[in-house]
């Protein structure tokens, strides 16, 4: 097994502080140099406190963007929240979807371009094609993700006459395992297809860049040792060992 | 009504590295020409800073806007073609630069079997081995005669590599020394060495050191960040359109890019053309570019539809084997192999084209008269670095969600190695595109409909290189080895390579191909269309330097054309 060292992160200050070492003779001129510009720049502002901004994530204005862009309904919210929670649980390995924030992730991509599709092609006409076309729903993830859940939510009344929420555990699993198998009946999307989309939305949630609202603190980053957007592995890429380091996020990158 | 613009001697359709390359030869030598994008412009500074897997790699940022135009598939004629709504398969490159910006810099060059595919095959195994299905046809052109251009786009790039005598032979060193080796990447070339093959680092556009070009353009050293794929880099660190040949091109004051121009119709009198039809994305306004020279450096995709949608060439009839344009699409035949280990490996970081290779079972480099298909593939461990949210590995029987796969997820994160074949794409008779009978364009324009399936062909060679995966996994101590050896069907969601090729092909004979050895159309011999739909096949590797190859072929048949207007090969 091989040693696990621990080495600091690295952020844009400090890389573009240390780049005249690692790229040579290359900085001076063009972008490098323009950059290294800026950086001097940046070291006479008070505003660069990043390794500060780092550590406190979770305090102040970061928990102001735990609000509903999106579910109108606190109820949805709550059956979508419980439900990515089962998908990615708080347990010994690291917190869990609710801690991470994912439903607030989920909840602010389904409020843009995400929720709309507005990159993809939405034209009709529509026809349910063989698997290898690939998604052929006219629904966009908004409505999908509205209907999807309300569907998990009337499964929990049929099935166990109670809100899905306040399930326990194992029966929430069963009924999501009911929407892996495409055993709901739905309308213009089947039942696996928005599980997978809420599966994948929650790995996004988890995984994603903390700009987003999930990951919470990188905290998420942290259950896989994940070291964020660092400026260079060029001093690590030749190592035998693994070398473990704090995150970087890009938050200490644009401020 | 389109407004008629002020004539150039030349007229490029899309800026990419082919139009790139080709704006820079012809600038270069004093000609007018203008570039007409219908992306935005774009700039290295757009890159800076730009670490988010979320926004680039998952949401493909740098991707094209698939609202406004797509594609259309379906596996066979029995099949109603839908759209491609989302991105999947390939991803689509958009904006100055095309996708060229979002590569990853893999460099090898095509064999010498490849540009000669029929007549070897024919040679060393008998023309029974070709199937009746299957026309498999020789480029035109030797690599002898393509080798020049070849070490031209290694030197404009500055790539970075080691011989092998399993490539192609090179007339020049590589320009930079090979890149770094990780430690999976020593397990992989002292695995394959005790196997008897002939490993080494891949050539790469990732440069291992600063270096500048002929041009004078400085492409930086790699700090090895793992941002490369889907990603432009932060360092000008892999050669792209953007800091190589359109600044070179610009430079000359001779090249004049205009962007939010979708070309949309090439002017054709039946025998020349006089210019492109494109409409300003941003107003709506129709536009007229009158040129002595066009040149369609649009991708495989827009290069094949354009020439559909303007009737220039016979558009190709897989029912009676007539026609040309839009014939031989093919791909890349993918097969991978992960193998689940005790240790863990710095696996975030990495680089685009970073990676140890072996080619004993690519080309003709081993004996196939007792295989059941042609050709062969690459075999690689790359180190691009994985992203949390696209690599969960775990091992087979996990579930996909829950306690047991948030933690599998986890552990095997760092812990898991991928090895990956790119197998050659042989053509077949019913593999084509050709334009969609329903849906169309933001423009109202009808959508390219790719008519596509994996061949037996496809799934042997797929089955034997996912054996030779798991050998060499297994002898790098892998715990666990999981291999896919059945492709099935092709499907166009998953992400599979950007490597499209064909269309537009090239070679020797008016009748079985669309462009003669220059990329100048048979047709209309003031056409020059430039690209991998030039490819009359794939072969086991990435196809950028063979596009940049070609491409400064192509750039020095049309300085000849412009000197002397005739057709440049009969």
């Amino acid at each position: 097994m091989a040693e696990e060292n621990n080495q600091s992160g690295m952020t844009r200050r400090d890389f573009l502080k240390n780049s005249g070492l690692v790229v040579g003779g290359v900085v001076g001129g063009g972008i490098l140099g323009s950059l290294l510009t800026n950086s001097f720049t940046d070291d006479t502002s008070p505003a660069t406190d990043t390794e500060g901004d780092q550590t406190d994530q979770t305090g102040g204005d970061e928990q102001l963007t735990k609000a509903r862009m999106f579910f109108k309904r606190q109820e949805d919210f709550r059956v979508l929240s419980a439900a990515v929670e089962r998908i990615f649980p708080d347990d010994e390995t690291g917190p869990g979807a609710i801690a991470l924030a994912v439903p607030f992730f989920i909840d602010k991509q389904l409020a843009g371009e995400y929720g709309f599709n507005s990159r993809e092609y939405m034209e009709g006409p529509f026809h349910e094609g063989a698997p290898t076309q690939g998604p052929q729903t006219g629904m966009r993830r908004r409505e999908v993700f509205l209907y999807g859940v309300s569907r998990i939510q009337d499964i929990a009344q049929d099935q166990f006459g109670e809100a899905f929420f306040d399930l326990d555990g194992e029966q929430q699993d069963e009924i999501l395992g009911h929407f892996q198998n495409a055993e709901v009946d739905m309308t213009g999307v089947t039942a696996d297809a928005f599980f997978t989309m809420l599966r994948q939305a929650t790995l996004e949630g988890v995984y994603a860049d903390p700009v987003y609202g999930g990951n919470l603190n990188m905290d998420g980053w942290r259950i896989k040792k994940y070291p964020g957007g660092q400026m260079a592995f060029f001093d690590v890429i030749e190592a035998d060992e693994f070398v473990e380091m704090e995150p970087i996020s890009l938050h200490a990158h644009h401020t | 009504m389109a407004t008629e613009l002020p004539r150039k001697q030349v007229a490029i359709v899309g800026v990419g590295w082919s139009g790139g390359i080709i704006a820079s030869e012809l600038a270069k030598e004093g000609y007018e020409c203008i570039g007409l994008e219908r992306g935005s412009e774009r700039k290295i500074n757009d890159f800076i800073m730009q670490k988010d897997e979320l926004r680039y790699a998952i949401r493909y940022e740098l991707m094209q806007d698939l609202s406004k135009e797509t594609l259309t598939f379906r596996n066979d004629q029995d099949m109603l073609a839908l759209p491609m709504r989302q991105m999947g398969s390939f991803l689509l490159g958009t904006d100055l630069g095309g996708a060229g910006i979002h590569w990853n810099g893999q460099c090898p060059r095509f064999y010498p079997y490849d540009f000669e595919i029929r007549t070897q095959t024919i040679d060393n195994y008998g023309e029974d081995r070709i199937p009746d299905d299957m026309p498999l046809q020789d480029w035109g052109i030797s690599y002898d005669d393509m080798e020049e251009y070849f070490a031209k786009f290694d030197e404009t790039i500055g790539t970075s590599g080691e011989d092998n005598e399993m490539t192609a032979p090179r007339s020049t060193e590589f320009p930079t020394p090979p890149m770094k080796q990780t430690r999976s990447m020593k397990m992989f070339a002292e695995a394959a060495d005790s196997l008897g093959l002939h490993p080494y680092i891949s050539a790469s556009a990732n440069l291992s050191e600063a270096y500048t070009n002929p041009d004078g353009k400085t492409i930086n050293q790699c700090m090895y960040c793992s941002f490369c794929e889907r990603f432009g880099c932060d360092y000008q660190a892999k050669s792209d359109p953007l800091i190589t040949v359109i600044p070179t091109a610009l430079e000359t004051g001779n090249f004049e890019v205009r962007t939010h121009s979708n070309v949309r119709e090439i002017a054709y009198d039946g025998n020349q053309t006089d210019g492109v039809y494109f409409t300003d994305t941003r107003t709506g306004e129709d536009y007229f570019q009158p040129a002595d020279v066009v040149i369609l450096t649009s991708y495989v995709m827009n290069n094949t539809r354009l020439l559909l949608q303007s009737g220039i060439g016979d558009p190709y009839d897989p029912e009676n084997e007539t026609g040309v344009i839009g014939k031989n699409y093919c791909y890349q035949v993918m097969a991978s192999a992960q193998g689940f280990f005790d240790e863990q490996f710095n696996l975030y970081a990495g680089a685009g084209a970073l990676g140890g290779q072996v080619d004993d079972y690519n080309a003709d480099n081993f004996d196939h008269s007792d295989l059941d298909f042609l050709h062969g593939g690459t075999i690689q461990l790359t180190q691009t670095g994985i992203r949390p949210i696209a690599t969960n590995p775990v091992p087979p029987g996990t579930p996909t969600w829950g306690k047991e796969f948030k933690e599998a997820s986890a552990h095997y994160f760092y812990r898991t190695l991928s090895l990956g074949s790119q197998g050659a794409s042989l053509p077949y008779r019913y593999n084509y595109l050709d334009l969609d009978p329903t849906y169309t364009d933001s423009h109202g324009d009808p959508l390219l409909r790719m008519t596509y399936n994996f061949t037996e062909q496809d799934r042997n060679l797929a089955a034997h290189q996912s054996a030779r995966l798991t050998e060499i996994l297994e002898e790098m101590g892998a715990n666990e080895v999981v291999s896919n050896p059945d492709i099935g069907d092709y499907n166009i969601m998953p992400y599979q390579t950007t490597h499209n090729t064909g269309g537009v092909i090239m070679g020797s004979d008016s009748e079985t191909s669309a462009v003669n050895n220059y990329l100048q159309m048979w047709d209309c011999e003031n056409l020059f269309v430039v690209g991998a739909s030039a490819f009359p096949h794939n072969s086991g590797y990435n196809p950028t330097p063979t596009v940049g190859a070609l491409s400064y072929r192509a750039a020095e048949g049309i300085l000849s054309y412009l000197e002397d207007p005739r057709p440049l090969a009969e």
